[in-house]
């Protein structure tokens, strides 16, 4: 492989190995919080910010972690991050807080950030690694985000962007005392039928493009 | 007795780990391409899942509370169960070479299992005393296991069939997924 430049390593994330359609990793939040666009990127921000700094530790250390333990010592330096960011958002976003829930915590065992730390931080330069991970980072975020619009649009014809400010509008409007159009969608069975069509039109996309080259 | 009846079915077949509250996916699509994988991990995850229950839920009574380090609970949850792992790996390969073999490769795999952190944290979320933890863990486990060897038992299939280039491999397995969870939401009416 070619030496990447800063841009590439950072707009890498953006398409060509956007989670969690290039690398399936990292499933089980995008499909839990995506039932509102404001779970989608609450849930991408806190990822992205555990994935930057932990990916910057990572390639600090990287010359005097022991390569034997060095998965529990990645485990041990994504947990220290994922606890700062549940305490802060408890202190700042509890609405957020509890919408996400279980999956804040869980977000060290998210395989997106051990696999970013096993095979690109515990291997290259602090800014390569940072610039790596925040272009992951803003991948995941701006997947998450899609999936969540469109599942939280059709599921309720609303689109919630911070609930603790009240931010948020009705896009379809609904006739009186209904309150939801196509339940289906943020159920659990439409995360997983909505991630796999969004993964089908990136498929047919990529299609395309190798027919034109 | 009535409660962990209760309990067990609920974990199984309601609140399906997998289909119901997104627990432990990445194995779920990563090992189902092959009935013999999807037993192993399956079975991996029913043992670890259990003690790991269990011995969360001590160290969250009996070292956590005590000291009021509540706070700590995700690094120290995350780091017993990886030395649980490693323990686990280590007593099979010793005492039970067999299971080793049909287990091994899927147990480092366990410890970024978020189901078992998952099941873990919700044992001490809903307050279940120590009975109720050992029979949650151990129902959901099987819960998970029972929806992994369907999904399983279903992808085998996909191999024979005509699809589409753009829906095989992954996009498929996620509206199948979507599918057995639609179906897994009809138990929701047991109740």
């Amino acid at each position: 492989m070619a030496k990447r430049t800063l841009v590439q390593e950072f707009t890498k994330g953006l398409w060509e190995q956007i989670p969690p359609f290039r690398l399936v990793l990292g499933l089980c939040p995008t499909l839990a919080v995506t039932k509102s666009l404001e779970g989608g990127w609450g849930m991408g921000v806190a990822t992205t910010f555990v994935l930057v700094c932990s990916n910057v530790l990572i390639s600090l250390l990287r010359p005097i972690i022991p390569p034997k333990i060095r998965v529990p010592v990645f485990i041990l330096i994504i947990a220290t991050f994922v606890v700062i960011v549940e305490l802060v958002m408890k202190a700042y976003t509890p609405a957020l807080s509890a919408s996400l829930g279980v999956f804040i915590p869980l977000i060290v065992v998210n395989c997106i950030i051990l696999g970013r730390a096993e095979a690109f931080a515990s291997k290259n330069g602090v800014a390569a690694s940072t610039a790596d991970g925040l272009g992951i980072g803003i991948g995941f975020t701006l997947a998450l985000a899609v999936l969540g619009s469109i599942r939280e649009l059709v599921g309720t014809g609303a689109l919630t962007i911070f609930s603790q400010a009240d931010l948020g509008m009705r896009i379809i409007p609904l006739p009186e005392g209904q309150e939801f159009l196509f339940k289906f969608m943020v159920d659990p069975p439409g995360a997983f039928v909505m991630l796999g069509v969004m993964l089908m039109v990136m498929n047919i996309i990529n299609e395309r493009q190798a027919k034109a080259a | 007795m009535t409660a962990y009846m209760l309990l067990i079915v609920s974990a199984i077949l309601v609140n399906n780990i997998l289909l119901a509250q997104f627990l432990g996916n990445c194995p779920f699509l990563g090992t189902s391409n092959k009935m013999s994988t999807a037993t192993g991990m399956a079975m991996a995850v029913t043992f670890v899942m259990t003690f790991a229950g269990a011995i969360t839920w001590l160290v969250q009574r009996y070292m956590l509370i005590p000291y009021e380090l509540e706070y700590l609970q995700t690094i120290a949850f995350i780091l017993v169960i990886a030395a649980l792992v490693q323990l686990v790996e280590i007593v099979l390969q010793k005492t039970a070479p067999a299971l080793y073999q049909a287990l091994g490769i899927f147990l480092p795999l366990i410890t970024t299992n978020c189901a078992v952190l998952g099941v873990a944290i919700i044992n001490i979320q809903k307050n279940y005393d120590m009975m109720e933890t050992l029979v949650h863990s151990f129902a959901s486990a099987i819960g998970f296991g029972l929806a992994l060897v369907i999904f399983a038992g279903i992808r085998e299939r996909f191999v024979l069939s005509r699809m589409p280039k753009v829906l095989q491999g992954t996009a498929s397995g996620l509206i199948t997924a979507g599918l057995m969870a639609l179906i897994f939401q009809g138990f929701q009416g047991l109740f």
